[in-house]
């Protein structure tokens, strides 16, 4: 089976975040692979283990992103495509184009990729790329069976389950849940280094950067306004219960 | 704008509070144009009263069988159907499991651009919405094209509603077909209760509460205040609760009225998730915890002393 997983490097859920001249700041960032992104890898290798094939990461991001792909590659990837070229950074509607036309080159059976990435939370790269391909998609996934042609998806909605038929080629988004991603291994990572990335350009991908330009842009970026401090009650907690529920009707008015 | 085009959803028979909500977020953009709703399902003429006393002049009604239970292919048809008989200068959708799961498809069929998860709307019209799942926020406007935006619950306000207007029903056919997902069945877990991303009020629990049969106190309270139950992510690694009840940077992101957070330290990355409460109550044993420093009010105690009590006293006002 020949599988794609399509990933994004984001900064680490722990980052604050910092704005410097309207841009997020970078500086001693860690970071690490989207998390929902990294149950799609966990999910990839399984289906390797369990039908044979083949996994591939593809992603779209700067140069940096070659370290998540490195950690995707020592779980148990076997090979990678990123696309660093700036001229196809853009919005979601660009990033689409990018990823399916990387995704015709390389070939697959089933796309596997993240529900959201917890950076800019947008959760359209899954649909839009299905789209893009012509192929269902199935969002939201806890939990994924593959039989020959057909597959079944267990999938949350909203917190209720919602249990679906399809079949491939279908690209599938991991939602918390799924399973529990692997830690790499010393000899993972080892083999992990020799294992082939390759860079591809719009060139490459026949594209220009004109047909995936952006629709949409960045006005602005800014944090959200810091709380003053708010009201620690005192007194017996019978009295502070009390006090709490007029506080919340009289003052708060929420309740 | 001249025409706004609104899908609104239905929800065990009833329109979504977020629908409203797209209809306000619509008036917004239309900026004096007008404003239109589209609705499916075999009782969708029921609601076009409620959607015209909410600002919508025509209501374009669906009643196709293929739109009885949600599947990507026949909604982004139906959407990319509606949008293409109605011919809006922009689109609003709520930000729910069907708007942000079939708005990406139809952008990507009709070619369009997408703003998700939209807080804040400005003269332009300018989107806000949250990045980094709160921590930081930006503000998006379209280059050319379409508008299309999926708007986030409980963040703007619905407007009053107007019952001397009225709308034109107009049904439309659609030619839905090639249908690749069967719907085996669906699982209630949520009937009942109160959905965590459109919820007035949260009672969120942490490592504090200790077990499953803990989210049972919080429970009580949730009941007595129309609450939806929420976790952190220690409570749901722990296997306290279900990983659906999971608020933070991974998990929802919610912006309830009254958000009380019961045994939850208050990791950066749950924060993200709650912080845009309106206000945040935090009951926990130690003092220095960091939910502390985003809460208006605060009790330093064991959330099985507080919570109860809490429970009675509101009873005692609310029952």
């Amino acid at each position: 089976m020949n599988i794609l997983v399509v990933l994004k490097q984001t900064f680490d859920t722990e980052e604050k975040i910092v704005i410097q001249g309207g841009n997020i700041s970078e500086d001693g960032v860690e970071f690490i692979i989207n998390p929902y992104d990294e149950y799609a890898v966990e999910e990839a290798i399984k289906l390797k283990e369990e039908h044979g094939g083949e996994v591939t990461v593809i992603s779209v991001g700067p140069d940096r992103a070659e370290s998540a792909i490195r950690t995707a590659l020592a779980m148990g990837a076997d090979k990678a495509v990123l696309v660093d070229d700036e001229s196809l950074f853009g919005d979601e509607f660009t990033t689409a184009k990018v990823l399916a036309a990387v995704a015709k080159k390389v070939g697959f059976d089933i796309i596997l990729g993240g529900q959201m990435a917890v950076d800019t939370g947008a959760g359209q790269g899954g649909p839009r790329l299905a789209e893009e391909l012509g192929i269902n998609h199935v969002s939201t996934t806890v939990k994924l069976e593959v039989n020959g042609n057909q597959v079944r998806v267990e999938r949350d909605v909203e917190g209720d389950l919602e249990v679906v038929e399809t079949s491939l080629p279908v690209l599938i988004t991991a939602q918390q849940g799924l399973n529990e991603p692997r830690y790499p291994s010393l000899p993972g990572i080892m083999k992990a280094k020799k294992k082939p990335l390759e860079r591809l350009s719009a060139d490459d991908l026949g594209l220009s950067a004109d047909e995936v330009a952006a629709k949409t842009e960045i006005v602005d970026q800014f944090l959200p306004p810091t709380k003053g401090a708010g009201r620690i009650l005192s007194g017996d907690l019978a009295a502070q219960a009390s006090e709490l529920v007029q506080l919340l009707r009289n003052e708060a008015k929420v309740i | 704008m001249k025409k706004v085009l609104v899908l609104a959803e239905v929800r065990d028979g009833q329109l979504r509070n977020v629908s409203l909500e797209a209809l306000a977020a619509a008036q917004l953009i239309a900026d004096g144009g007008e404003v239109v709703a589209g609705v499916f399902g075999a009782d969708a003429a029921a609601h076009a009263a409620t959607l015209a006393h909410h600002g919508a002049t025509t209501v374009y009604t669906a009643a196709h069988e293929a739109l009885g239970q949600y599947t990507p292919d026949a909604y982004t048809q139906a959407v990319s159907q509606l949008i293409q008989q109605a011919a809006p200068d922009a689109v609003v959708l709520g930000h729910t499991a069907i708007g942000r799961d079939v708005a990406p498809r139809v952008a990507a069929r009709l070619g369009y651009g997408l703003v998700s998860d939209v807080t804040g709307i400005e003269a332009g019209p300018v989107f806000t919405r949250p990045i980094y799942a709160g921590k930081a926020f930006q503000k998006r406007k379209f280059a050319d094209g379409k508008v299309f935006v999926t708007i986030r619950p409980n963040n703007i306000a619905v407007g009053t509603a107007d019952e001397s207007k009225s709308a034109a029903v107009v049904p439309v056919e659609l030619d839905i077909k090639d249908l690749r997902t069967i719907v085996k069945e669906v699982v209630r877990k949520t009937s009942g209760k109160v959905d965590l991303s459109e919820a007035k009020v949260i009672v969120s629990g942490g490592r504090g509460v200790k077990s499953a049969e803990g989210f049972q106190t919080l429970q009580e309270l949730a009941d007595v205040l129309g609450a939806a139950v929420g976790a952190s992510r220690g409570a749901c690694d722990a296997d306290y609760c279900d990983y659906s009840l999971q608020i933070g940077q991974t998990g929802k992101v919610v912006t309830p009225d009254l958000y009380i957070a019961c045994g939850i330290s208050g990791a950066i990355q749950h924060l993200a998730g709650m912080s845009s409460s309106k206000v945040i109550v935090a009951i926990n044993k130690d003092p220095e915890a960091p939910i502390f420093q985003v809460a208006d009010y605060g009790i330093v105690g064991d959330l099985f002393e507080v919570v109860p009590l809490l429970t009675a006293e509101f009873k005692k006002v609310l029952v």
